[in-house]
């Protein structure tokens, strides 16, 4: 899939377009990957189960931006460096943790620069972890996935195929891409069979 | 500011709709200034746009022929339906037969059949099974000789439904259940309401046992133990009643032995790559879709003949 070019920028020339899609290169390449290690890490360090999510969200898009302005050399200590002082900022914050967890993400420095063997079997690994997501699904969104992803159907032949409206289709092929994607950049990988 | 969960779902949404529905020139434009926001959005939606190119693997899972699924299904249910018809004939035949003979169902390695009792009673026979109907007056009684049946008891407790196995027999309480016999060794599965299982010929006499739902009892003539499954699991373990084979990290030999089932063409697993372990869903009559996944997934050679698929590093 190719990006479509970016008409929003009244002032865009060709160059900012290209560090742009430059960005987005690097950013679905080196970032996404680590998004395993990376989800291990805020699950490690942050009680909260409920901000994970939310916290993952603000790591990318703040490595994002400064990306913006240069690309890291070193990806993987520039993600988990940005997702230390994220966590430390808001334990900061917050005022209601203990002492002791800011400690905690302090020691972390040796767990950032180990580099992960998360990505190396993950080309043999992959088939069978998607088929997992997908038998995980709730039947109706697995149902949509199958009918859309794998037998190539259009939206409006699944709800003819369903029996159900366009807007449920809709909603289960959301719940599906969502929890696909989770699959695919390991965060799930955790949870038991 | 927007909780990161509602910008994901935002993101879905949008591409959901470029990816399934009409997408015209406004939809682009609109979901190019929904990008240029914020880049939590772009953040999201590049994440889930790359995401789900990498789902394209799962394609390798299409069924051969996808647009022949409703008429099979409708000759399915013909099928039933004749099945179902000639159970109770044959049922209400046997009633005025002096020395009834037994009614013998079977099916050939890949089939499956329904047979609905006059009692109502539904039996559905998975691949390469024998099923026999034992007439008798005080209880209903079949004899699963080879194979594997899921059971559907109308629960009669003047007349209790009884399957004969391998040396045992299960005994309805008012029960769905499968039982599976090869070659001495039999398995129960308990989903819903009870039945006892006994062993009727063995050499040393063992206790009778009460199954519950999710239970899984395996007998051979000198053992027999129980133990109990996720419902999930059990149903996956049915998947077979649809025509599906669900593998939870399996050998691939283990999963061409249960394939083998419903195959002629047999899967042959190399000793090098027995021990791989395979997650999925896979159609029970399709080994060959398995074999290339295999391939593609582990890296392995198929060589393939009239008789068997050779699976090697």
């Amino acid at each position: 899939m190719t990006e479509a070019p970016d008409t929003n920028r009244e002032n865009a020339n060709r160059d900012a377009e290209m560090t742009a899609s430059a960005v987005e290169d690097w950013f679905v390449r080196e970032v996404l990957p680590l998004e395993a290690a990376l989800m291990q890490f805020l699950q490690h360090n942050w009680r909260n189960k409920a901000d994970i999510t939310d916290l993952r969200q603000d790591v990318y898009t703040q490595v994002f931006d400064a990306a913006q302005k240069t690309i890291p050399d070193n990806t993987r200590a520039f993600v988990f460096q940005t997702a230390r002082n994220l966590l430390i900022n808001r334990l900061k914050r917050e005022h209601i943790v203990p002492i002791e967890a800011v400690a905690d993400v302090e020691a972390l420095n040796a767990a950032i620069e180990a580099p992960g063997p998360e990505r190396t079997t993950i080309a043999r690994d992959e088939l069978r972890r998607l088929q997992a997501a997908l038998d995980r699904l709730p039947p109706r969104a697995r149902e949509a996935v199958v009918l859309g992803r794998i037998e190539g159907l259009s939206g409006r032949q699944i709800a003819a195929r369903m029996g159900i409206t366009e807007q449920a289709v809709s909603h289960h092929l959301i719940t599906g891409v969502r929890a696909l994607v989770n699959e695919v950049f390991g965060e799930d990988r955790k949870r038991p069979q | 500011m927007n909780d990161a969960s509602d910008i994901e779902f935002k993101a879905a949404d949008w591409l959901q709709r470029r990816q399934f529905w009409n997408w015209s020139d406004e939809d682009q434009a609109a979901l190019d200034a929904w990008l240029a926001e914020a880049s939590a959005h772009r953040v999201a939606f590049l994440r889930l746009k790359a995401g789900y190119a990498q789902t394209e693997r799962l394609v390798a899972l299409r069924s051969t022929k996808p647009e022949r699924a409703p008429r099979t299904r409708t000759r399915w249910f013909q099928a039933v339906a004749a099945l179902a018809a000639i159970g109770v004939i044959g049922a209400a035949a046997t009633f005025y037969l002096a020395k009834p003979q037994p009614i013998t169902y079977a099916t050939q390695v890949g089939g499956r059949q329904t047979i609905t009792l006059a009692d109502g009673t539904r039996i559905e026979l998975n691949t390469d099974t024998l099923l026999k109907l034992n007439k008798t007056s005080a209880k209903r009684s079949v004899t699963l000789v080879k194979g594997e049946a899921y059971f559907q008891v109308q629960h009669d407790a003047a007349r209790p439904f009884v399957v004969e196995t391998a040396g045992h027999t299960v005994t309805d309480l008012g029960t769905k259940f499968t039982v599976h016999t090869e070659q001495g060794r039999i398995e129960v599965r308990l989903v819903e309401g009870e039945a006892r299982l006994d062993a009727v010929d063995t050499a040393k006499p063992q206790p009778s046992m009460l199954l519950k739902p999710g239970d899984v009892a395996v007998a051979t003539a000198n053992s027999m133990s129980v133990k109990r499954e996720s419902m999930s699991r059990l149903s996956d373990d049915l998947g077979w009643r649809r025509g599906l084979i669900v593998f939870h990290d399996t050998t691939l030999a283990a999963a061409a032995d249960k394939l083998n089932r419903y195959n002629t063409n047999k899967l042959v697993i190399d000793a090098g790559a027995a021990r791989l372990k395979i997650n999925g869903t896979f159609r029970a009559d399709d080994a060959q879709t398995f074999a290339q996944m295999a391939r593609d997934v582990f890296g392995l050679r198929i060589t393939a003949t009239a008789d068997n698929t050779r699976l090697s590093r």
